[in-house]
This record gives structure tokens, sequence and C-alpha cells, in this order.
């Protein structure tokens, strides 16, 4: 199953869902998919046409472009998402104002879609780290196994 | 055919960057190998990296974290020989999560073992009728 991990760059959300036998939906995937593309000049700064269109869907005008810009890149993540672990309130997604709006905005999409979500908080001790690392396998397992890369 | 970029991240006793990069090398992949700092990163046919990566992954299962890149290594975007020095952005990310390293890696050896972590005390918060008391017992008479 496609699990989508909030924050969306982590490391360890990403690497702990592929070792328990999913598919993590991460930011860097579209990333990848921007610098590939040709014809972009600084990517992923720039966006094509089609990208505002994305993040109408989510945001309307008035709503400050950051926030729409974002919101096309986490567009095709969310859309594909069956399942999301999300940390709460991670340090490393601290920024301007885009960012927190972004970050509220898919909070809020995560739970408005109805799918299996796990919240967590970032360890800071081995104790929560054990009990992080179970959650995540208890709800990954009870999860349907991955389908096979075409 | 997709062309991606892997990040390996080690945090392990017994393995070094080094190592993981020669172990690349001597599989012969058609893959673009880049020894750092933290780890290694591989450019490559997804399918090809996939494979590759899970067997290296055997290496040192707990000590061996990986996760998709969006810049191919050496990207002018990113690279830090083009943007003047300076920590390249995705830094401070991998800089916060690499501290926990250590903790993950002991947390699925555990669960590896089949413990099961006891469940954490919660603290309660404060009674708002306990509260009162404390504010009134607390109050000056004159």
């Amino acid at each position: 199953m496609k699990v989508f991990i909030y924050p969306t760059n982590s490391l360890i959300l990403s690497d702990l869902v592929e070792r328990f036998g999913h598919e993590p939906l991460a930011i860097m995937q579209e990333i990848g998919k921007k610098v590939r593309t040709q014809g972009l000049d600084s990517p992923p700064m720039n966006i094509t046409p089609e990208d505002p269109k994305f993040g109408l869907k989510y945001a309307a005008v008035e709503v400050p472009s950051g926030v729409r810009g974002r919101m096309s890149l986490m567009d095709p993540l969310l859309s594909k998402a069956d399942a999301a672990i999300v940390v709460r309130d991670p340090v490393i997604s601290f920024g301007c104002m885009g960012c927190a709006r972004t970050n509220e905005l898919v909070n809020f999409l995560l739970r408005a879609k109805k799918i299996p979500l796990l919240e967590l908080d970032y360890p800071n001790t081995e104790e929560d780290a054990k009990s992080f690392v179970y959650k995540i396998s208890e709800f990954l397992k009870s999860l349907k196994p991955a389908e096979e890369k075409k | 055919m997709e062309t991606i970029t892997k990040m390996v991240v080690i945090n392990s006793s017994k393995l070094l960057p080094s190592d993981v990069a020669m172990k690349l090398y001597e599989s012969r992949a058609d893959v673009m190998i880049k020894e750092t700092c933290f780890g290694v990163m591989v450019s490559g046919e997804r399918e090809v990296v996939d494979l590759l990566l899970s067997n290296v992954r055997k290496l040192d299962p707990y000590g061996i974290f990986i996760k998709e890149r969006g810049f191919a290594p050496g990207e002018p975007y990113r690279c830090r020989a083009t943007r003047r020095g300076g920590a390249r952005p995705g830094f401070h990310n991998l800089e916060t999560e690499d501290k926990i390293l250590p903790h993950i890696a002991s947390a699925l050896k555990s669960l590896d073992r089949g413990e099961i972590p006891g469940q954490k005390k919660q603290k309660k918060k404060l009674d708002i009728d306990k509260f009162k008391e404390i504010i009134k017992g607390t109050e000056v008479q004159q």
C-alpha cells in the first residue's frame, strides 16, 4: 500500500515504511520528477503552467501563493495515499507562514480523506523510540501488503 | 525506465561509507555512486538501485537507513560547489534525524527480538477544582 509520510521528507519514516514492505509517498519523488523534467530553469523553485491548477484544487487564489505552490507538489502524493503516518509538530517542519499553512492543510486533508492514520511524536529517548517503531510496525502490518511495482 | 537517486545513511559502528561504496563498486551495476560523509548516494534505474540497495542493507540491517532523493549527486541546484558553500538544503533535516538513528536502530533490534514496549504513563493535567484550592490556599489574608 502507498503510505503518505509527514514530515514529507523524513528519512526515518521513509525507511521504516519501505522496511516493513510498503511504498512511502515522500516529497522527494515529486521533486525528482521536476528536476528530471526538461525545460525547467530552476527546479523545484519554478513551476509549469499545469501546477497552479493542482494548487487551486485545495486553496483559493487569495491564499498565499506559497501554499498553492507547495500543494501542487503534495497533490499527487495526497491523491495516491492509501494510509498515512504523521509525526505531530516536527521541529524540522518549522518554517515560514506558507510552510505552516501548508502543513496545517495537509494534516486536515489527511483526516478528511478518512484513510488509516497513525499519529506519533518524534522519539527523544530509547524507550520512546521502541514504542515509536513498534506502533509503526503494528500499523503497517494491519494494512494490506504493497502491490508489486509495475 | 525511471532514473532515481537514493541516499544511504550509515549509522553503524562496524560499517563505514567506504565499505558500502566498495560493495557497490563490486556489484558492477550500471549506477553512479558518490561517497559522502553520512553514507553513499546511488543514482541509476529504479529497478537496479532498489535491488542493489536491498542487498546492501543486509550488511548491517540496523545501521543502514535509505531514502529517495530528488536531486542527483552533484546537481548544480543543490551541490555546494556551485552554491558557494554552506549547508545544502536538506542538511538540517538529515542532521536532526541522524541524532535519533541510534535509538531507532536499538528499537528495531528489540522489535526483532519480539519485545513489546510497555505503555508510557501519561501525565494527567491538573484538575481545575484542585487548582482553585491551591490558589485559595496561597491567598494572603488581609
